[in-house]
């Protein structure tokens, strides 16, 4: 295995595209280092992220977008002083990843691109909307998350790309969003079923919103049926009904020793109801 | 395979070592440079016997790269008594029976450390989370709490 920590995304793309063999990138190491000393996956090029200028930072720019730099860790995302009351749904997601030493390492970058169906903040980031800005030998493309998982431990980077940054978009008026997840212990366990919810209010009616799921599919999914069942209401009991049953239909999870088909589908009506109405609390809360 | 050469700084004190790709800043404190305070449970992540700080941040030596020191400050539970003089978490530690076998202290004293100094006031439900991550499998956990939270109210009635 080949360690190289390059200071620029230029380098880091040129080592990748020179690369043979299995390639990792290197951020917080919670996933790639298990997945070498467990044997599982022992990459022959090995490219951490972490010299490279900028990617430390959490920056709001102009218009209001965030930008989180590929080495922020959970704990940074926690800490920043304003990330938290714009995104809450999306920090807290992040915040449920593993221990405080876990925490102190990982990413939201690498949490994406394992492309575990269970991770916690790829529901959270579907939900709002980021959007991840990919290089390559080509240049830079800007990518909606949504299409960056494509299966277990799948993505479709190509060969040679890497995720530069991510674009977290502006909060805006009126708006809240909530990410839950169901485990059977209260810290350290893998989500059985994730759900986050990002709506807008106008009025007291929701205008916008966005349904997303994590465990019950190869992918997190995003359930447009599920936002359709709120847009136009005011979170009424009805609504609430309609969203759990879209949310629900959507379900294609597996049975396995955490959670089985059933279970799985019951609890993802659950999670969104709840979600739901946090984020609706929370969007009434913000002028 | 060639190694490779890093230069770092641990407890305070500037260290070189060469180490290999594959290698973890736990098996580099372990095995190049003798400090083995720092426990191996599980190498996965999941039981903070390995716990310590970079750069301040809590974190698994086994899941850090000892190429990763590289130009870093690492602190280690070697560090934590001033010569012969513990550190208080130490002493009450020591004064609690806080442990037992002993595999998980030098873990759980660095990650309370990094605790303390983050929040001295910690409710006992921040403590349980904050040591989530630190898994001790003699003594129920009951005494660990109590010796933190008792080290931290004498931490704040000294300063
Ligand atoms: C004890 C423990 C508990 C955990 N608990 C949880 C949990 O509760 N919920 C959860 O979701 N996860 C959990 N995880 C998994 C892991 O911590 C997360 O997935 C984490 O967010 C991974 O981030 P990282 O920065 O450590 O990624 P890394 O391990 O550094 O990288 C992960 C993957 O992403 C790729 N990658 C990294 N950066 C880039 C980039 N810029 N461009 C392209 N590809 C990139 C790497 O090649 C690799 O395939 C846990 C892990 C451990 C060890
Ligand atoms: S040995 Fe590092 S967490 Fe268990
Ligand atoms: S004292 Fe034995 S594991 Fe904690």
């Amino acid at each position: 295995m080949q360690y190289h920590s390059p200071g620029s995304f230029e380098d880091a793309v040129a080592i990748a595209g020179a690369a043979s063999g299995t390639t990792r990138f290197l951020a917080g190491g919670t996933d790639v280092l298990v997945q070498l000393r467990a044997d599982i996956v022992t990459p022959d090029t090995l490219i951490d992220v972490k010299k490279i200028e900028g990617v430390r930072s959490i920056t709001r720019e102009a218009d209001g977008d965030w930008r989180i730099g590929i080495a922020v860790s959970g704990a940074e995302m926690s800490e920043h002083p304003e990330l938290g009351a714009d995104w809450p749904g999306l920090v807290e997601a992040m915040d449920l990843v593993g221990s405080t030493q876990i925490q102190g390492r990982a990413t939201l970058t690498g949490n994406l691109c394992n492309a575990s169906p269970a991770a916690d903040s790829v529901p959270a980031m579907f939900a709002a909307g980021v959007i991840a800005s990919v290089t390559g030998p080509q240049g830079t493309r800007q990518v909606p998350v949504t299409e960056i998982p494509t299966g277990p431990g799948k993505t479709s980077l190509k060969p040679g790309e890497l995720i530069s940054a991510l674009h977290v978009p502006a909060r805006g008026a009126r708006g809240g969003d909530a990410y839950l997840r169901f485990i059977p212990r209260t810290e350290m366990d893998i989500a059985v079923v994730g759900c986050a919810v990002n709506l807008r209010l106008d009025g007291d009616t929701i205008s916008e919103a966005r349904v997303s799921l994590g465990a019950v599919a190869p992918t997190a999914l995003l359930v447009p049926e599920a936002a359709e069942a709120l847009i136009g209401t005011t979170l009424d009991e009805a609504a609430l009904e309609a969203l759990a049953t879209a949310a629900a239909d959507a379900c294609k999870p597996i049975d396995d020793k955490r959670g089985t088909v059933k279970f799985r589908t019951h609890v993802a009506g659950v999670l969104a109801k709840r979600a739901a109405r946090i984020a609706y609390d929370r969007a009434r809360a913000r002028a | 395979m060639s190694k490779i050469h890093v230069t770092t700084t641990v407890n305070g004190d500037a260290v070189e070592f060469l180490c290999d790709a594959r290698e973890t800043l736990l098996d580099v404190l372990r095995d190049r440079l003798n400090l083995t305070g720092a426990k191996e449970g599980c190498g996965t992540g999941d039981c903070g016997a390995c716990s310590v700080t970079l750069d301040g941040r809590l974190v698994c030596s086994c899941l850090v790269l000892g190429a990763e020191a590289e130009g870093r400050e690492i602190a280690t539970v070697e560090g934590m008594a001033n010569g012969e003089e513990l550190h208080p978490l130490q002493q009450k530690f020591i004064e609690y029976a806080a442990l037992q076998c002993g595999i998980c202290t030098p873990g759980i004293l660095v990650a309370t450390k990094a605790l303390l100094e983050r929040n001295p006031d910690p409710t006992e439900t921040e403590v349980r989370y904050w040591l989530a991550g630190n898994l001790c499998r003699c003594t129920g956990y009951d005494k660990i709490i109590r010796a933190v939270m008792d080290t931290a109210a004498d931490m704040r009635e000294a300063s």
